[in-house]
């Protein structure tokens, strides 16, 4: 890890010396134990407060297009994958970008580790064990166990869009959709107990929305008041109208990130609607979002062929 | 003076009959206030809640009016209910909170009724906290973890029994209700004193922050302050003391209603006016104004900082944005004077 933080360091320190960029985008430490926090680097003295850990959950690709300038990024699987998409969406000049990638060994997942020692005083983090020292109680924990949803059934830790990679490749994960296929095979009844119960945690702060690297919307449909699409009520059924509307509006599109859920201060499990979407996505058109420059969205592409006859009128 | 809690939690499930009891109560893996029907629901050991108390007095998305157009008719019709309700184990930064928006709420020109009639009605039991987090400063805010500010009567957990402090007349009252007292032994009373004398690890100097950002609306600070903020509102929703909100109808066909929704100064969609122009258009204009409002404004407006400490905020944050950094900031920032 101490190798590729100098990596890190070095590569932005000479971008930003050669002036190939104007700012870096990376990680920095954070004010609370396992937490990192978004950096904008922008001269080559201030390198050396990159940081690259198991605590880098945010997804920089989001800051992709509001930064202004020539920017280089630190991307994880992830992270690249969502560039590669807004590069297919047109959002990014593929000049103005400089990705430097990094394969991911997963993030934490530090509410989960909350929910047993409460509040975190202290953390480290060393040869795969995270030891914590809590207010309820001190534990250490294997590094695979606390791992972030996300990253358990991720098959892209390793970047697939780079201009610099930066260490070896990591291990690519078995992964279905087997959490998918446990929440179809509830009953109608259940798995409405579990969304309303989720659902109602949600406060519409829309952390998920403005963290996800994909909502760009100019105008969010949450936001547009003609037609007003719903209100700013916060019970369970409104919320899940704003939930399931960003998720089919992710359709295809959506990198699995788990920048939403990590994103949410209420513990929503706002991924289980988007992993549905994604594996019906798949089933239907064996498309992945963002993993090969040549394979274009699902949903964006029009063909003379297409099966449905409506697309194709004359 | 103290009281047992079987002898308290008795109180509490007789209260229940002519108030509505509002008390943290642990929910879908989360500590929130909530009415409770009994003292065996109420969550004893908690640093605070997930949210702040304030939807009770100031809910998310509220019904003014509601109205129905029949012809030429309009029938209107004032939503405001109001009951008589006890708030139990509050903090006292939550406490101070309520103070903070009562001067927003009621003024010399204005007292807002859905607000103030609710208030009025409420009797506030605050808990002290024996746990400090690591992300609380209300040391620094001019409170403590055993401040009676705000609290009616103001409880300290002393295991199997509650100090009773009287604050308010009407905690006095509501105390009548609650049972016979008796007297600390020394162990309860050294207990007492712990926590009366507890202070916050974390620390921030506001002590001039306020004159600072007298001359600060222009300082370059604000330039990169706000750029990793993703401009979500899960800070201002999850304070105690944030308080903006927008009104709008919500009408299908013939029937409508008027409501209050919490907004936040972080949503670029707050300051947008009908024109399409928008003052605030920028993160930057944004976080200068959340950091002017609670720091500078509400100070002079109201004589107090609109902050307690509750640390919420950067709990909450999903980029770590920590408003003790802010502050800081603000301390270490160079001011040009002319």
């Amino acid at each position: 890890m101490n190798s590729i933080i100098d990596d890190i360091r070095a590569a932005a320190r000479q971008l930003l010396a050669d002036g190939k960029v104007d700012v870096v985008i990376g990680y920095e430490k954070g004010s609370l134990p396992l937490k990192s926090t978004p950096c904008f680097v922008r001269s080559p003295q201030d390198a050396d407060k990159l940081i690259w850990d198991e605590t880098c959950e945010n997804n920089l690709a989001t800051y992709a297009a509001q930064t202004a300038g020539k920017k280089a990024i630190i991307a994880k699987g992830c992270d690249s994958r969502a560039l590669m998409v807004l590069l297919q969406e047109n959002q990014l000049v593929r000049d103005d970008l400089y990705i430097i990638g990094v394969s991911c060994p997963g993030v934490i997942d530090k509410n989960k580790i909350e929910a047993e020692t409460g509040e975190i005083i202290e953390a480290t983090i060393t040869d795969g064990k995270v030891s914590v020292k809590g207010i309820a109680c001190d534990k250490e924990y294997n590094f695979a166990d606390v791992k972030d949803a996300t990253c358990q059934t991720c098959r892209y830790p390793n970047p697939v869009i780079v201009d610099l990679k930066i260490g070896g490749s990591v291990e690519v994960p078995q992964s279905d959709f087997a959490d998918v296929i446990a929440l179809e095979n509830k009953s109608d009844a259940e798995r409405k107990a579990y969304f309303k119960e989720q659902m109602s945690k949600c406060i519409r702060c829309y952390a998920c929305r403005n963290a996800c690297p994909m909502c760009y919307c100019q105008e969010c449909f949450v936001d547009c008041n003609a037609p007003k699409w719903l209100t700013g009520g916060v019970d369970s059924a409104e919320n899940l109208l704003f939930q399931t509307g960003r998720a089919l509006h992710l359709a295809g599109r959506c990198v699995e990130c788990g920048a939403c859920s990590r994103a949410c201060p209420q513990g929503v499990d706002i991924r289980a609607l988007s992993r549905k979407v994604n594996k019906d996505v798949k089933e239907m058109y064996n498309h992945e979002s963002g993993i090969s420059e040549d394979i274009k969205p699902a949903l964006n592409v029009y063909s003379a062929d297409d099966p449905e006859e409506f697309l194709v009128k004359e | 003076m103290k009281i047992s809690k079987e002898k308290f939690g008795q109180s509490f499930d007789a209260l229940t009959a002519e108030y509505q009891v509002v008390a943290p109560v642990s929910e879908a893996g989360a500590v929130n206030f909530k009415t409770a029907k009994s003292f065996s629901e109420v969550k004893q050991d908690y640093l605070n809640s997930k949210l702040p108390p304030k939807s009770l007095l100031f809910p998310q998305h509220e019904k003014l009016l509601s109205y129905v157009k029949e012809g030429k008719d309009i029938t209107v019709k004032n939503e405001l209910k109001v009951g008589k309700t006890v708030l139990f184990g509050i903090r006292p930064c939550d406490a101070k909170a309520m103070l903070l928006l009562d001067k927003v709420f009621k003024n010399d020109q204005y007292r807002d009724p859905y607000y103030f009639d609710r208030r009025d009605n409420t009797v506030i039991i605050g808990l002290a906290c024996n746990k400090i987090a690591p992300t609380c400063f209300c040391s620094s805010m001019g409170i403590s973890p055993a401040c009676s500010e705000g609290s009616d009567l103001l409880l300290i957990d002393l295991g199997d029994s509650y100090n009773v402090e009287v604050i308010t007349e009407k905690g006095k009252e509501l105390l009548a209700s609650l049972g016979e007292l008796s007297e600390l032994s020394a162990q309860e009373q050294a207990l007492v004193d712990t926590v009366k004398s507890a202070q916050t690890t974390s620390k921030v100097d506001v002590s001039t922050i306020t004159a600072k950002l007298d001359k600060m609306f222009d300082n370059s600070y604000w330039d990169t302050l706000h750029e990793k903020c993703l401009g979500c509102n899960a800070c201002s929703f999850s304070c105690p003391t944030c308080h903006c909100f927008d009104i709008s109808e919500e009408v299908i066909k013939s029937e409508g209603s008027r409501v209050r929704t919490w907004d936040a100064c972080m949503a670029p969609l707050f300051t947008l006016h009908g024109s399409g122009h928008n003052p605030r258009d920028k993160k930057k204009s944004r976080w200068r104004q959340r950091m002017m409002h609670k720091f500078n404004y509400f100070v002079h407006n109201n004589g107090d900082i609109a902050c307690v400490g509750c640390g919420r905020c950067i709990k909450g944050c999903p980029v770590n944005m920590d408003i003790r950094q802010a502050i800081d900031g603000v301390n270490k920032a160079e001011v040009v004077v002319d």
